[in-house]
C-alpha cells in the first residue's frame, strides 16, 4: 500500500482497518541469486538496491532475530559526512546524498533532519586540524562551516562558556547538512520497499554454516534448513568475525562494545548534534525530547550487547565538562551494540578470497549514517563481481597491502578508533 | 565493571587496568614472511567464548596480567602473571 496523504486520510475515515502488513512474512524458498546474511540496515538496504537499481529480485535477507534488531536499533542516529580521508569523504558524502532523497525514494519516513553536526574546539592545534579537515571537506564537495565563539555560543547557548573551565571552547567546525534519522524506519523503509520488488525478508532464520565447493558458496545452513544460493553477501558487523570464522577465514577486526545513553524528555535543549572536543562525548535531542548521547567504547573484547559502569562514568563526565546542566538530568535508558572494530577504523566493503561470497563489515562507530551508501555499494559489487570507485578503496587486502585508511592515524589497535 | 584478581594486589575493579589485546598472538621472526606478519599485526580470532588476553593493572601494581575471560558472559576463569621472570605473588584472597 502506498503511503500518502490521500491514503491516510481515507484509512482514518475506515477507523485505520485497512492497513496492511508493510512486508511479507515468507517461507524460505530453496534457492536464491542472492543471500544477503543479516537483516539490519546495511542487509536491508543492500537487498534493496539489488532489486532496484540491478533487477536482482530472486533475493533474501536472512536475519537470525528481527531486522533492526542489532546494531540499527542501538545507535545514536547520527548522519554525517565530515571525514578528512578522501576514500572517507566521498563514500559518506554519497551516502549524505542518497539521505536526503531517502523518505521520497523509499515512501517511507525516515524522519531525517538536517539539524547540523558542531565539532568543538578547544585550543590552537585543534582549530588547525579541523580547519584542515573542513578544507578537505570543501575540496570533496562536502559543507563545511568554522564558527569561532561567538558563533559556537548561537549554536549551543548551554555548553560552559566560563573563562574558569579546564577547556575552553574556542570555536567549533560544523557540517549544516548533518543530522540525525529515526534508525528503526530506516531499517523497516528499506525493509517494505525491498519487499515490494519481491525480496524475501526471512526473521528468525540463523546461518548456522556456509557450504562450499572449494573456492566456490554453495549456500547457507540455516536454522530453518538448508538454502541454496548463486551469490552470498554478509553483513553482519559485530559479528563478522564469527560468520567468516565459518569459511575458515581470520579478519582484520576485534568486536567491541559501544553504548548509548537516553535521559528523560525535556523541553527543547539541543537543535544540533553537537560533539565535545576535548574528550570523547557526543549529543542530540529526540523528536520524543530525551537527550541522546554517547562517547567510547568500552574498550576490551566483547560479544555482549551490554556496557559496563566505568565507561558510562567516563562518558557523563565529558558530557558535564562540556554541559554543565545536563547534571541535572536523569538518564532513562541505557544499551549497548557490538561493533566490528577494523584494525585502521575504516569498514571493509568488497570482495573476499571466496569467488562469490562478499563482505560488509568493520563499521566500528561508523555504521549507521553509512547505511544508504553502504547498501548501494554492496548491491554494487555483488551485482557486477567488483566493487564501485566509491568503495574500491575498503578491500579486506588493503591490510596486507599497507593501505590503510586510518582517519585517527591510531594505528593497528582497535580500541582506540 | 569487570573485577579482576591481580595475583599480586588482590581483586580489584576494571578501571585500575588497561586492556592489552589478545595474548594468543605470537610476534614472529624478524625475517618471517610477509603473510606471518600480517597476520600478527592485523588478524584476530576474535572469539565469542573463551578469549585469552592481557591486562596491564596500570593504576597498580603495573605489572601485565594474562586472563582468560569469556567475551559473551564476561566470566574471568583465571588470571596469570605474564612475565616468568617477576617475583611469584602470594595470592590474595578476598577483595577491597
Amino acid at each position: 500500500m502506498y503511503y500518502s496523504g490521500f491514503n491516510l486520510l481515507k484509512q482514518a475515515l475506515g477507523g485505520n482497518r485497512g492497513w496492511t502488513r508493510a512486508w511479507r512474512n515468507p517461507e524460505p524458498k530453496k534457492q536464491y541469486d542472492v543471500i544477503i546474511i543479516g537483516g539490519g540496515g546495511h542487509g536491508l538496504a543492500t537487498a534493496y538496491y539489488l532489486a532496484s537499481m540491478h533487477g536482482i529480485t530472486n533475493v533474501a535477507v536472512l536475519e537470525k532475530g528481527y531486522i533492526g534488531g542489532g546494531n540499527t536499533g542501538r545507535n545514536t542516529t547520527i548522519v554525517r559526512s565530515n571525514y578528512l580521508l578522501n576514500p572517507n569523504s566521498q563514500f559518506y558524502e554519497h551516502s549524505m546524498k542518497l539521505w536526503e532523497g531517502l523518505s521520497q525514494e523509499l515512501n517511507y519516513n525516515v524522519m531525517f533532519s538536517q539539524r547540523g553536526v558542531l565539532n568543538l574546539i578547544h585550543n590552537d592545534a585543534q582549530r588547525d586540524g579541523f580547519a584542515r579537515r573542513g578544507n578537505a571537506m570543501r575540496l570533496n564537495g562536502v559543507d563545511a562551516v568554522m564558527h569561532d565563539l561567538e558563533g559556537v555560543k548561537k549554536l549551543m547557548p548551554h555548553l560552559d562558556f566560563s573563562k574558569n573551565t579546564r577547556f575552553p571552547v574556542q570555536g567549533g567546525l560544523a557540517q549544516p547538512r548533518g543530522g540525525t534519522a529515526r534508525h528503526d524506519a530506516v531499517a523497516w523503509g528499506y525493509a517494505r520497499a525491498a519487499d515490494r520488488l519481491g525480496v524475501d525478508i526471512i526473521q528468525k532464520c540463523e546461518v548456522t554454516g556456509i557450504k562450499r565447493d572449494g573456492d566456490r558458496v554453495l549456500g547457507v545452513e540455516t536454522s530453518r534448513g538448508f538454502i541454496s544460493a548463486g551469490q552470498v553477501g554478509v553483513a553482519v558487523a559485530g559479528n563478522s568475525s564469527r560468520v567468516f570464522g565459518m569459511v575458515g577465514m581470520k579478519l582484520p577486526i576485534e568486536s567491541h562494545v559501544l553504548q548509548a545513553f537516553v535521559t528523560e524528555g525535556i523541553k527543547p535543549l539541543v537543535d544540533t548534534v553537537c560533539t565535545f572536543g576535548a574528550g570523547h562525548f557526543y549529543i542530540s535531542q529526540s523528536d520524543k525530547g530525551g537527550l541522546v548521547f554517547g562517547g567510547d567504547i568500552d574498550g576490551w573484547n566483547t560479544y555482549a550487547q551490554r556496557g559496563n559502569l566505568p565507561t558510562f562514568n567516563h562518558v557523563v563526565a565529558g558530557g558535564v565538562t562540556m554541559m554543565p546542566c545536563l547534571a541535572r538530568l536523569r538518564v532513562l535508558r541505557q544499551w549497548g551494540g557490538v561493533m566490528d572494530m577494523s584494525m585502521d577504523g575504516s569498514p571493509i566493503i568488497g570482495k573476499t578470497p571466496i569467488d562469490n561470497l562478499y563482505m560488509n563489515g568493520g563499521w566500528c562507530y561508523g555504521g549507521f549514517k553509512a547505511t544508504p551508501a553502504s547498501g548501494w555499494v554492496f548491491a554494487h559489487t555483488i551485482a557486477n563481481d567488483k566493487p564501485h570507485r566509491l568503495n574500491a578503496e575498503f578491500t579486506l587486502e588493503r591490510f596486507r597491502e599497507g593501505r590503510m585508511i586510518d582517519e585517527n592515524g591510531a594505528g593497528a589497535l582497535p580500541k582506540a578508533h | 565493571m569487570l573485577r579482576i584478581e591481580c595475583p599480586w594486589c588482590g581483586v580489584r575493579n576494571e578501571d585500575e587496568f588497561s586492556y592489552g589485546g589478545d595474548a594468543t598472538v605470537e610476534r614472529p621472526a624478524d625475517d618471517a614472511s610477509q603473510d606471518d606478519w600480517y597476520d600478527y599485526v592485523y588478524t584476530r580470532a576474535n572469539p565469542a567464548g573463551r578469549h585469552r588476553e592481557y591486562w596491564h593493572h596500570i593504576n597498580g601494581c603495573r605489572a601485565w596480567l594474562t586472563v582468560e575471560r569469556d567475551t559473551m558472559t564476561h566470566e574471568i576463569f583465571s588470571t596469570e602473571p605474564t612475565s616468568a621472570s617477576l617475583p611469584q605473588p602470594q595470592r590474595k584472597t578476598g577483595s577491597l
